[in-house]
């Protein structure tokens, strides 16, 4: 009992880590068509603007859940600028442009912070169920998780903002014709999708191990979830996060974590093949 | 616009030529000796590995200005030429012939992986350049033309296992990392664990990205080992250390690792998390020698902001100094001259203790300190003095057997 207790634990974990890594893919990728590569980079700037504001004196809280997001937006709407505007509809154009971000955003940082950094300590410590411990911030990122999910949804489906957006995204032309611009819709939908991979990065900072290079552990897993879960933002990414952060964290547990991984990408490859449209374009049609 | 002729053109050239290279034929007969000794280095100073490579490049920096500033060798001024191989074996590769073919290098220094000197050893041994590999491993390479100047795991993890177990219990849980290294230093761990009288309840590989480890917590916690024996490698890996300490583990099961600390984990993660984490390597920056602390002083000089100087860095400093005590016994760059100098069992007195060439196996007798993180820094607990490579020494004897050139994987019984 216990331990099916603390085995949930791990899959609510392991998907709510990966629901939090993909809802900014999401955006820029699955409402934008731009193929993000620098996304892993992204997470890791989070990381880093968090882990510096706090060991800066910054609230650990405040820099996790508000400097993260806040500094990697900027970023994401000086690179939208700079860079992206000029790539929409070219899918692989953006892919070679963002590459090479990457690279270039890991090695500014390495040459300012060099190959090792200071991390922060792990807020709130561990609890136990029967006879297993674990961590209240497992519980934390859950937390952080449902909260962003209500909160895009809310944004997508309620406000102004959130209708011409969709929109824009469906419709460019007419809605110019509507008086909308397109292009600060854009600039403002790539900046939303920024901020919220910073804020993953930066509630993954603590448990994590922190590199310039990181963000390459996090970037496959990112992709392969947002194709998965298709079209549909909130419930395509929540669905396909739920079913990999299940296969994998119970492969992990009932073989090794090798097979864990394995068992992961297979399960991808079976739903790719299965439902070519992801997730919510077989069950969660019409949905955000 | 002007005509030339070829009659004229080639008059000018030839000649033209023959007065930029006559300076150059004159000052190479006149001044021959002068002409520096090339010392080759494959280094990692970018990319997932460059956390390691950059002291190292470092040590290697201040061991050459110390060389030359006392006169070089032979009366000789040494070059380094270090490339930087960015974490990619295809770089190791192309640099390795790039140093034995095009820039002719009198030996090289380098590899940081255990995959990074396979892929460059059998270059040097083709073109026959002299090749020290200056990295902790697991041990087993046999090769005439290489020196492993690094500790292997009968150095190492057969002092750390005993002790921790003492500490703790007969019951071990391992985590590795999932490649050659990890998996050969798995195997060591169960070997010394059963040699003393201990039980190995499971072994755990883990890719180098792995970052969520919520799976193995729960695992190791149902499996209630005394111990944790750790071979985990990399940044993404430091996240077990992380997730262990913030469910409350820490304080419940201690851990020896054979790799935390190597780079500068300890100064990097909180102290809560690094805290009583066993380690077992050839060099801390901590030890209290004379030669220990000048050698920080002088590496600090040259980089005021150097990262933790672990035993990669201190054994680097050391294989260059072997190396050249093996050029001034042979009073010759000849590579076979300088191969059987070193065959003397020549010894150098380093940052780390006496280092000494061991003839039969190519590796190095040497100090082994067994420590304990406190307060984000190394404590060192034990001394072992002169520990020989047993391991290697099993299998490989080169003063028998001078042609044998391979690695090989010690029979471990476990």
């Amino acid at each position: 009992m216990d331990l099916a207790a603390i085995l949930a634990l791990n899959v609510v974990n392991g998907a709510a880590s990966l629901f939090l890594l993909c809802l900014g893919l999401a955006i820029i990728f699955g409402m934008m068509r731009i193929i993000n590569l620098a996304h892993g980079e992204f997470v890791m700037l989070g990381a880093y603007a968090a882990v510096i504001s706090a060991n800066a004196g910054v609230n650990i809280f405040v820099a996790m859940l508000v400097v993260a997001p806040l500094f990697v937006g900027l970023v994401g709407l000086v690179v939208e600028r700079c860079l992206i505007r000029f790539l929409y509809g070219r899918l692989v154009d953006s892919m070679l442009a963002t590459w090479g971000l990457s690279l270039l955003i890991v090695g500014l940082v390495t040459t300012i912070f060099g190959n090792t950094m200071q991390g922060v300590a792990t807020p709130f410590g561990g609890f136990s169920i029967g006879a297993y411990r674990t961590s209240w911030y497992t519980l934390f990122l859950l937390a952080v998780a449902l909260v962003m999910l209500v909160l895009i949804y809310a944004i997508l489906r309620y406000t102004r903002f959130g209708l011409i957006a969709r929109a824009v995204m469906q419709n460019p032309e007419m809605a110019a014709v509507l008086g909308v611009s397109p292009a600060r819709i854009y600039m403002a939908t790539f900046s939303l999708g920024a901020a919220v991979t910073g804020l993953a990065g930066g509630v993954l900072a603590p448990v994590s191990g922190i590199t310039p290079v990181m963000g390459g552990a996090y970037v496959a897993k990112a992709f392969i979830t947002v194709v998965g879960g298709g079209a549909a933002i909130i419930s395509g990414t929540s669905s396909a996060s739920a079913l990999f952060g299940l296969v994998n964290q119970l492969g992990a547990y009932l073989t090794t974590p090798v097979y864990g991984e394995v068992v992961l990408f297979l399960a991808a490859i079976v739903l790719i093949r299965l439902l070519p449209q992801g997730i919510s374009g077989r069950f969660f049609k019409g949905t955000i | 616009m002007m005509t030339i002729s070829r009659r004229k053109f080639l008059k000018t050239t030839v000649s033209a030529s023959a007065a930029l290279a006559a300076p150059g034929i004159s000052t190479r007969y006149a001044f021959g000796s002068e002409d520096p000794i090339k010392v080759g280095s494959l280094l990692d100073q970018s990319g997932a590995i460059a956390s390691s490579g950059v002291t190292m490049v470092t040590a290697m920096e201040q061991g050459i200005a110390e060389i030359n500033d006392a006169g070089g060798l032979l009366g000789r001024p040494l070059k380094l030429i270090q490339y930087d191989t960015q974490s990619n074996i295809q770089l190791y590769s192309q640099y390795a012939q790039q140093l034995a073919l095009k820039d002719r290098v009198d030996v090289v220094h380098g590899g940081i992986t255990s995959a990074s000197r396979e892929a460059i050893r059998p270059t040097f041994d083709r073109f026959r350049v002299l090749y020290f590999y200056n990295v902790l491993y697991e041990g087993g390479v046999c090769d005439r033309d290489t020196f492993c100047t690094g500790t292997t795991p009968a150095q190492t993890v057969e002092k750390l296992v005993p002790y921790a177990m003492k500490k703790s219990g007969k019951k071990a849980y391992i985590i590795a990392a999932d490649y050659n290294y990890g998996q050969i230093t798995a195997k060591w761990m169960t070997k010394y664990m059963q040699d003393n009288g201990g039980e190995v309840l499971s072994v755990d590989f883990f890719p180098l990205d792995v970052t969520n480890f919520g799976p193995t917590i729960s695992k190791i916690q149902e499996a209630k080992p005394d111990l944790i024996l750790s071979a985990l490698v990399g940044g993404n890996h430091v996240s077990f250390y992380r997730q262990w300490q913030s469910a409350g583990m820490k304080d419940q099961i201690p851990i020896a690792s054979t790799t935390f600390g190597l780079v500068n984990e300890p100064s990097t993660v909180e102290a809560a998390v690094s805290q009583g984490i066993y380690g077992c390597y050839g060099y801390y920056e901590e030890l209290d020698t004379p030669e220990s602390k000048a050698f920080v002083e002088k590496l600090k000089k040259r980089w005021p902001q150097i990262p933790y100087i672990s035993e990669l860095t201190a054994a680097t400093y050391e294989g260059l100094y072997l190396w050249a005590e093996g050029v001034k016994k042979a009073g010759s760059l000849d590579r076979m001259k300088v191969i059987e100098a070193l065959e003397t069992g020549v010894s150098y007195k380093g940052p780390s203790g006496e280092v000494k060439l061991d003839p039969a196996t190519h590796h190095t007798v040497r100090n082994a300190y067994l420590a304990v993180v406190e307060d984000k820094k190394w404590n060192v607990l034990e001394t072992f003095k002169a520990v020989p490579p047993s391991d290697t020494a099993s299998v490989c004897d080169l003063l028998k057997n001078p042609a044998d050139n391979q690695q090989y994987v010690i029979d471990i019984k476990a």
